[in-house]
């Protein structure tokens, strides 16, 4: 980025709209060229703004309308290797239909942006939260990140196409955007300017990837046990590059636009003098932030760290952060049936994470506001006195359903 | 800002004028592996020759991809890449609209560019119907989907699909003791019903390289007469349908001119049997007995005559019954079919 980009008039407006429309925004900032919709509560109203945005004129892309969302995805997995820019998006087994194709597409290398506005898996039917749907990719090199309100929703999205279009990545990311409380909630968002949007995102280059008659190459061929070790080590030498291009990018986006996220990977808040913290992904944090101030009121000192990036996963850096405190509850809005402690899938990851250090406080699991039900203040306090418990040395259950209906 | 509509460029792809005519180049070389006598390779190297260099192959999972794709041994001199089993509609789909978007939006040399996506038949008649229909209703991208059809999941081991003709046995379909015949059901009318159900689909046909020559012309129509295109390829397989590989293209006379496999194209709407199919309906060719097809094929050994004679009537059915023979599996109102109490 040269100092010109910096010195860009800001033409930066401010608008008043959901999660959403904040990615719809987003593409039309990064001159998305191909995206698909098919519909699915609650993420398709991302793509009812896109259409929108379309009709208006507003977005040149190749909008298509798919007949599935296997379709959906496999479409923008062939623009993309045709070198077009892509998004598409989904929501609970909607996502999960379209499973093979989020299978093969990190396998390719495809740096696709999808949104994926967080839904309980049928059966039986809830509109509302559960993170099951995104994290069911996080083995296959998707990288995945949690926002938590739209003008983040917006920046990520920013984010993540330079992120997936580095060509040391080259690998698809996920927005999860938690499904009404983000996805249909508004709030006033910062708008930057399409100059300072091109200073930071420069265009796709698929490179000698590019499928086209001028560049003759075979994708994907058979390879068996001769080759298929190698190639997916490759994939798994992207997926560990992505962390320091992560960084890079936070950074260059605090130069260009300034704002800052401070670290990229998760959120500290009110955890400098905390005793024990909760740790969580999404929206949840508004209940549990507004819980932890009126704690503090009382004396008790508690403090939340929120995981943005699951994958790739801050692994000695949050277990850096986490070794500080005396207990660590860790809040799940998913579940993984039968795993270790019968926990829920951040709880597994972040003991995971904390094996390897010294200091490993107890830490407590939470399953909590599946299927769209509320995590209250209320919530929080009982989670948060049971994290003290566990602090005192007094045994508890390393999982515990929280808000649930006796 | 260009329009949403605006059309992508189509190139210019004249018939060729006869075998001695065909270039020399070839764009599907050595390198692959497919069994000895497949005719699938045939038309892969066919439909290469037909395109010619600025093209684009989206390979859906099937023979063609598994043994035509050793990694280091690509016999593919064009631009080639694999999708899922289900996705040539989508593949192609996605394919032409990148290159429009990218032509229109200045990211790309604007120039014509063949899309072709291939399926077998399981993933074409089975799995990516829904792909493939949907794909067919877009008339703003220019593509084709070639299905190649050798009747059976040949890759996996030979089991049935749902283009597997009548009694046909397959590993997933053996002759048994209790049961001699485990496949009861018809083979589906796949380049009909796309024709029947895609009124804007200007282009669809059905082929067998037995006949190349006019093979190879069906696919340089389906790319230069603009929109979603669909061709429905009948592959003999030596290994499927179990007869010597030396009699790959014999095999496919027969289905043709036994009336088992009618060639035609449905051109803006308009039907057209060609090639021996129209000497057949013209009545200059008699058509053949299937049981001289039928016999030389190691999986329909099972067959008594009752089963000949089924197979017969029902393609007998095809020739004489249906609204436009070959084609449309409907017949019209007559007198006998009124129900009594009207």
């Amino acid at each position: 980025m040269t100092q010109a980009a910096l010195e860009i008039k800001d033409a930066e407006t401010t608008a008043l709209i959901t999660g959403s429309e904040a990615i719809a925004v987003a593409c039309k900032l990064a001159d998305v060229d191909v995206i698909t919709a098919y519909p699915i509560r609650p993420y398709d109203t991302v793509m009812q703004y896109v259409a929108k945005l379309v009709a208006n004129g507003e977005l040149d892309c190749e909008y298509i309308v798919a007949e599935s969302e296997h379709s959906q995805f496999e479409i923008v997995k062939h623009a993309s290797a045709a070198g077009a820019r892509v998004f598409c998006g989904s929501s609970g087994v909607g996502w999960m239909y379209a499973f093979e194709a989020l299978t093969v597409t990190p396998a390719l290398r495809i740096p696709m942006v999808a949104m994926v506005g967080n839904r309980a898996l049928d059966d039986p039917g809830a509109f509302g939260v559960e993170h099951n749907d995104a994290l069911a990719v996080r083995d296959l090199g998707w990288q995945l990140v949690w926002v938590d309100n739209a003008q983040e929703a917006l920046d990520t999205a920013l984010i993540a196409y330079r992120v997936a279009e580095d060509r040391r990545v080259f690998l698809p990311c996920a927005i999860s955007c938690d499904g009404a409380f983000l996805t249909h909630s508004q709030a006033l968002v910062k708008i930057p300017s399409s100059e300072k949007v091109n200073a930071f995102l420069p265009r796709y280059d698929r490179g000698d990837l590019l499928l086209h008659p001028d560049n003759p190459i075979t994708v994907a061929p058979q390879a068996n046990e001769d080759w298929l070790m190698e190639i997916r080590r490759q994939t798994a030498a992207a997926m560990e590059r992505s962390y320091t291009v992560i960084r890079e990018v936070y950074r260059d986006f605090e130069r260009i636009f300034g704002r800052s996220y401070g670290n990229p990977f998760f959120e500290e808040y009110e955890t400098e003098d905390a005793d024990i913290v909760l740790v969580g992904m999404g929206t949840l944090s508004i209940p549990v932030k507004v819980a932890i101030r009126q704690m503090r009121k009382e004396g008790k000192k508690v403090g939340f760290v929120r995981m943005r990036w699951f994958r790739p996963f801050a692994a000695e850096e949050l277990a850096k952060s986490l070794g500080r405190f005396a207990a660590v509850g860790i809040i799940d809005r998913d579940f993984s049936l039968g795993a270790p402690y019968l926990s829920g899938v951040l709880a597994t990851e972040v003991r995971a994470a904390m094996y390897p250090s010294a200091k490993r406080p107890p830490i407590p699991g939470f399953i909590c506001g599946l299927g769209g039900r509320e995590v209250t203040v209320p919530d929080v306090v009982k989670m948060s006195d049971i994290v003290y418990e566990a602090a005192d040395g007094k045994a508890q259950p390393l999982t515990q359903w929280i808000g649930l209906r006796e | 800002m260009a329009t949403l509509t605006d059309v992508q460029p189509i190139p210019k792809l004249d018939p060729f004028k006869g075998v001695k005519k065909l270039p020399l180049e070839e764009f599907f070389t050595s390198g692959h592996r497919t069994c000895q006598g497949c005719e699938s390779a045939l038309v892969m190297k066919m439909m290469a020759k037909a395109a010619g260099p600025r093209t684009i192959v989206l390979g859906s999972t099937g023979c063609m991809y598994v043994a035509n794709t050793t990694y280091y041994s690509t016999s593919w001199v064009i631009p080639w890449m694999h999708t899922q089993l289900g996705s040539s509609g989508s593949a192609a789909l996605g394919t032409s609209a990148a290159l429009k978007a990218l032509m229109r939006k200045g990211k790309m040399k604007n120039e014509p560019i063949n899309v072709i996506a291939f399926c077998g038949d399981g993933g074409g008649a089975d799995m990516g119907l829904s792909a493939i229909s949907a794909t067919l209703t877009h008339p703003d991208y220019n593509c084709l989907i070639l299905m190649y059809d050798n009747e059976s999941y040949a890759n996996t081991d030979i089991q049935l699909s749902g283009s597997t003709p009548y009694g046909a046995h397959t590993t997933f379909s053996p002759p048994g003791k209790m049961k001699r015949i485990m496949h009861h059901r018809w083979k589906k009318n796949m380049a009909g019903m796309l024709a029947a159900g895609h009124p804007t689909c200007r282009y669809i046909a059905t082929m067998c390289m037995s006949y190349a020559l006019q093979g190879m012309n069906c696919v340089r129509k389906a790319l230069s007469i603009g929109g979603p295109t669909f061709i429905h390829s009948l592959d003999p397989c030596p290994k499927g349908w179990d007869y010597d590989p030396y009699l790959s293209h014999e095999m496919g006379e027969l289905a043709v001119t036994t009336g088992v496999w009618p060639l035609y194209e449905v051109e803006e709407g308009v039907v057209k049997l060609y090639g021996k199919t129209k000497e057949i309906a013209e009545g200059r060719y008699k058509r053949g007995q299937v049981r001289e097809y039928l016999l030389k094929q190691g999986r329909f050994a099972h067959f008594k005559d009752e089963d000949i004679d089924y197979f017969q009537s029902k393609v007998d059915e095809m020739w004489e019954k249906w609204l436009i023979p070959g084609v449309i599996p409907f017949r019209k109102e007559v007198e006998a079919d009124s129900p009594a109490a009207r």
